[in-house]
């Protein structure tokens, strides 16, 4: 039943939440400490532990990936919310601060990317993806395309 | 008529929403398909439109919210808040190659101190510029360019005054609208094709939602692998903006 992927992935992202509530306690932290990326790794270890004993039905994992593909609409709702015109309005500070260091990041990200890509630390690139293809069927095919 | 279209819009405002950023991806995608043949990813569009839509809101309201301070499209607050925003992310982990992970798991962890530890500096640097001398100010700010939650809890740990908390926020704010626009357009330069460059970006770039939009806006299969890292961002900024970094700044500038 479709309720019992979306239960499991409640499951997961409370007890991921719950871990970097503990770990940001325990380091006394007043964030939370990787809460999301925890339950990120609970939910692999799930699912990777239900399929090796067939326990995964195909309904199962349709209340996951159902919320995959919700991410981008997720993702714009969140964007119309931003504080847009503090990010106009703010002084030069911000501004330059904000563009310097987003800048600088991208000269390092190229860097590592290029040396990891030399050094086939890093996979080979993605196939491109089509606007109009069927994004249901690109999950099934893109471990194929490594 | 117009009462009772107002009162189902007032009485459904998650349900709105949907029906909403649906229209909006619609419109995106037709707008990709048909002014740059589907070169610009369709999403792109989608997270610039939602963030204009956002100017418009806040223009309208004065408040912070953007769109969301709009009653009627008060259910984008909910869709778009961070509950939803982090449960579709973990969603996307069940998209993960356990593999790809393990390739680059101490990349993802050099790219997370680079990524707190530089903008800190740019950001400490512009505020030096701009004649700051008070290693607490200094610091809150520097806080603020590695992301909008660590620059005022870094401020509010080391007693900043509420203006300079304001102005860290807002660094962060435009970094994190600044990497939504940007990733996208900068994806080549920065060689963001394969998984492990994600995770490397998802580190540099911190910032969940400037991640999740920009590599969402790039390509839709990177996102769980950059959100992995990222989401230890916030949390690894905060453990060291009042700790190690406001000391650096102290013993440089106090």
């Amino acid at each position: 039943m479709v309720i019992f992927g979306t239960a499991l992935l409640a499951a997961c992202y409370l007890a991921g939440v719950a871990v970097g509530e503990g770990i940001a306690l325990l380091i006394g932290v007043k964030a939370n400490v990787g809460g999301v990326g925890i339950a990120m790794i609970f939910l692999i270890a799930a699912q990777h532990f239900l399929q090796k004993r067939g326990l995964f039905a195909v309904d199962t994992a349709k209340g996951v990936t159902f919320w995959a593909m919700m991410y981008i609409p997720v993702v714009v709702a969140m964007a119309s919310t931003q504080n847009v015109i503090v990010a106009v309005k703010s002084g030069p500070i911000a501004l330059i601060s904000a563009a310097g260091a987003f800048a600088a990041c991208i000269f390092i990200i190229s860097a590592i990317n290029r040396i990891i890509e030399r050094a086939h630390i890093a996979s080979k690139p993605l196939q491109p993806l089509s606007d109009d293809h069927d994004p249901a069927s690109d999950l099934s095919v893109a471990p194929d395309h490594r | 008529m117009p009462d009772l279209l107002q009162k189902t819009i007032l009485d459904n405002p998650l349900i709105v929403a949907f029906a909403f950023v649906g229209l909006v991806i619609w419109i995106s995608n037709q707008l990709a398909h048909y002014l740059t043949r589907g070169r610009v990813a369709g999403s792109a569009f989608a997270v610039l439109g939602g963030l204009a839509l956002a100017y418009v809101g806040g223009a309208l309201t004065g408040k912070t919210k953007g769109l969301a301070d709009i009653a009627q499209f008060g259910g984008l607050a909910l869709m778009g808040g961070a509950m939803m925003r982090d449960f579709t992310i973990v969603a996307t982990a069940s998209e993960v190659h356990v593999d790809e992970v393990k390739k680059a798991g101490w990349l993802g962890f050099l790219a997370l101190v680079l990524g707190t530890v530089v903008p800190f500096i740019v950001g400490v640097g512009v505020a030096y510029a701009y004649g700051h001398r008070d290693p607490v100010t200094l610091t809150t700010i520097g806080a603020g360019a590695i992301t909008y939650i660590v620059g005022p809890i870094t401020g509010a740990a080391i007693g900043a005054s509420s203006d300079v908390i304001a102005l860290s926020i807002a660094t962060g704010v435009v970094k994190s609208i600044m990497v939504m626009v940007f990733t996208p357009v900068f994806a080549r330069f920065m060689r963001l094709n394969n998984p492990q460059a994600a995770m490397v970006f998802g580190g540099l770039a911190g910032t969940v939602s400037g991640v999740s939009a920009g590599l969402a806006a790039t390509d839709r299969r990177l996102v769980p692998y950059g959100a992995l890292v990222a989401t230890f961002h916030t949390g690894f900024g905060c453990l060291l903006g009042p700790s190690i970094l406001f000391l650096a700044v102290k013993a440089l500038f106090g």
